[in-house]
């Protein structure tokens, strides 16, 4: 050791040390307070019954959201029903049939690949496979198959997470007492296994609900004066209309930019809520 | 007895859709990697290699040289990193270690929320009230710049690094720190000098997952930078307009014709975005293997 520190030098050190950490951790978080604040108070005053419930007017400077609220909700649900079976299913797979192999790393390989993909390169695949060699058009069946595949690695990783978690005595005497494999994962370990998937799911839909880039080339539209009337017809969406309210269209009033960002910060952050309730009841609720 | 049978073939096809569903992650990543290659290979026949790698982006006039492009994300990403990963460290540290129970509770669902927010929002709050402020600041000609660019990557890439590196301190044995603390060092040296190399491998992961975030951000840096294709030269291109490539990308696949040359390159820039995830996130799970660390990072 080159140089040593008198008792008091290290404990001055420390605290210098301990107050610079604790600098950079609320300058992490000071931003987050910022912008939900920020977005609350200026966009606040322009929410009113007939911005959720209308159509937009005077080239979206005026009037309501709903056809991009509801564009959203559609997304979100189209992407639950595709990404479900598969992520569920996968993650059935990988924690009680599958036994370690070159196989299953493969598997975890991939899923870990399909999570670090940008989005934008999703909105490229979607638009190669679903939109043109499927030819389903810029449409929400191909939005939302696009976010699912997206959001797999997500409820692949949670479920299968929520399932190993499910202690293997269950198994044991399920098995012991003559069920088969399916009927111990279906009717002992799966029960158990739901609070943890659902959080997994949800979270990974707070994702999806939220992107732009995925659904820019697959489903978005800039602006449509009715709802959609089937999987196949584009649609609005709130995180596509909050970008072209804020960069392109000029002379937009900036309350309907905020409020536009407050209503879809609210229906991501309330997902976020409610997961995090599912997953806290279960946790004081489980008696394993 | 027939019963009996019909369970066992029911099981198997049970088993066997499940078995499906379990190779559906490798079946998704090779279609991407498929039709990528499908739209963005042609490219390699139609522009020739000197333009492709040639200083100039402008598609209008046949010019579809990449190295702006890439030296856009080079310069916003870098600029991110330099930003987040003390900060991303620092908080992991200081939630891992420092912080009472109490505010530990607290700051680590916060976390969360900040990665739980759209790009899209963090580029509307960069595009209408930090890049105005940053232009007034630094008395710039336009706060669209690489700079705010980079101050809201780093807001996108903090999250992964803090999550995954604060996992990786957590998961460090308290005997270590009884060890070294028994010894005589304060809790400082403790941190620096046995906890945080111990998790070392952990923190690298975190630090390049975090920079693939922010190499793949694509509506808040469209939004926040400017979109000029330039190669940036020294300091000040931090303070000029970039274009970065998934930027680029998404700004102009909406006006292309399918299959010309423009959309060929576009894909072909999609090709070189997801072989660089690729690439970090193998690296990056190739130490969470050796730790046989749990499944949950991927979630963060």
């Amino acid at each position: 050791m080159k140089k040593t520190h008198t008792s008091a030098q290290r404990f001055t050190i420390q605290r210098i040390g301990f107050g610079v950490l604790t600098i950079t951790a609320i300058a992490t978080v000071l931003p987050i307070f910022l912008i939900v604040y920020l977005i609350v108070v200026e966009g606040s005053p322009a929410i009113s019954w007939e911005f959720i419930t209308g159509y937009p007017s005077d080239g979206m400077r005026a009037g309501g959201i709903l056809p991009a609220i509801i564009g959203t909700v559609l997304l979100t649900f189209g992407t639950a029903i595709f990404t479900m079976p598969f992520g569920i299913g996968a993650a059935i797979y990988l924690s009680e049939y599958a036994s370690e192999s070159r196989w299953t790393r493969l598997i975890r390989l991939a899923i870990i690949s399909l999570a670090g993909i940008p989005s934008v390169v999703y909105g490229l695949f979607g638009l190669g496979l679903f939109v043109l060699f499927m030819n389903l058009g810029t449409s929400i069946l191909a939005g939302s198959l696009t976010l699912g595949v997206m959001t797999l690695p997500v409820v692949i990783s949670a479920s299968e997470e929520a399932l190993r978690a499910v202690p293997q005595s269950f198994r044991v005497v399920s098995v012991s007492l003559g069920a088969t494999q399916w009927q111990t994962v279906r009717r002992i370990v799966l029960p158990e296994a739901v609070p943890g998937i659902l959080t997994g799911i949800i979270l990974g839909l707070e994702r999806a609900a939220g992107e732009t880039a995925p659904i820019l080339f697959t489903a978005a539209a800039f602006y449509l004066p009715q709802l959609p009337t089937s999987p196949l017809d584009a649609t609005m969406a709130l995180p596509y209309h909050l970008y072209v309210i804020a960069t392109q269209v000029p002379g937009m009033p900036t309350e309907i930019q905020y409020a536009t960002a407050l209503v879809l910060l609210v229906f991501v952050l309330s997902m976020n809520i409610i997961a995090t309730m599912i997953r806290s009841r279960a946790r004081a609720r489980r008696q394993w | 007895m027939k019963s009996s049978i019909s369970h066992s073939r029911s099981e198997s096809v049970i088993s066997g859709i499940i078995k499906i569903t379990g190779y559906s992650a490798i079946i998704f990543v090779s279609l991407i990697f498929i039709f990528l290659l499908r739209s963005g290979l042609p490219t390699l026949r139609e522009v020739n290699f000197e333009s492709l790698f040639g200083s100039r982006w402008y598609p209008i006039e046949d010019f579809f040289g990449l190295i702006p492009l890439i030296g856009g994300t080079l310069i916003v990403t870098i600029g991110a990193a330099i930003i987040a990963i003390p900060f991303g460290i620092g908080t992991a540290i200081y939630i891992a270690e420092i912080a009472p129970r109490s505010v530990r509770e607290f700051l680590k669902p916060l976390v969360e929320v900040l990665g739980g927010l759209p790009s899209v929002v963090l580029g509307f709050i960069g595009f209408l009230i930090l890049a105005p402020y940053l232009r007034r600041l630094l008395l710039l000609n336009t706060g669209l710049s690489a700079l705010t660019g980079s101050l809201l990557l780093a807001a996108i890439s903090l999250p992964t690094i803090v999550s995954i590196a604060e996992d990786a301190l957590d998961a460090v044995p308290q005997s270590y720190r009884d060890a070294a603390l028994a010894l005589g060092a304060t809790d400082w040296q403790t941190i620096w000098r046995v906890t945080l190399p111990a998790a070392k491998s952990g923190v690298v992961t975190a630090v390049m997952l975090g920079i693939g975030r922010a190499i793949g951000e694509t509506m808040t840096v469209m939004m926040v930078t400017g979109n000029a294709a330039v190669i940036p030269r020294g300091l000040s291109a931090l303070f000029s307009p970039a274009r970065t490539m998934t930027a680029t990308i998404a700004a102009e696949m909406g006006e292309v014709a399918t299959d010309s040359v423009h959309y060929h390159v576009l894909f072909f820039i999609g090709i070189v975005l997801f072989l660089i995830s690729l690439l970090i996130n193998v690296i990056a799970s190739a130490v969470i293997f050796r730790q046989k660390k749990r499944s949950e990072r991927i979630l963060s």
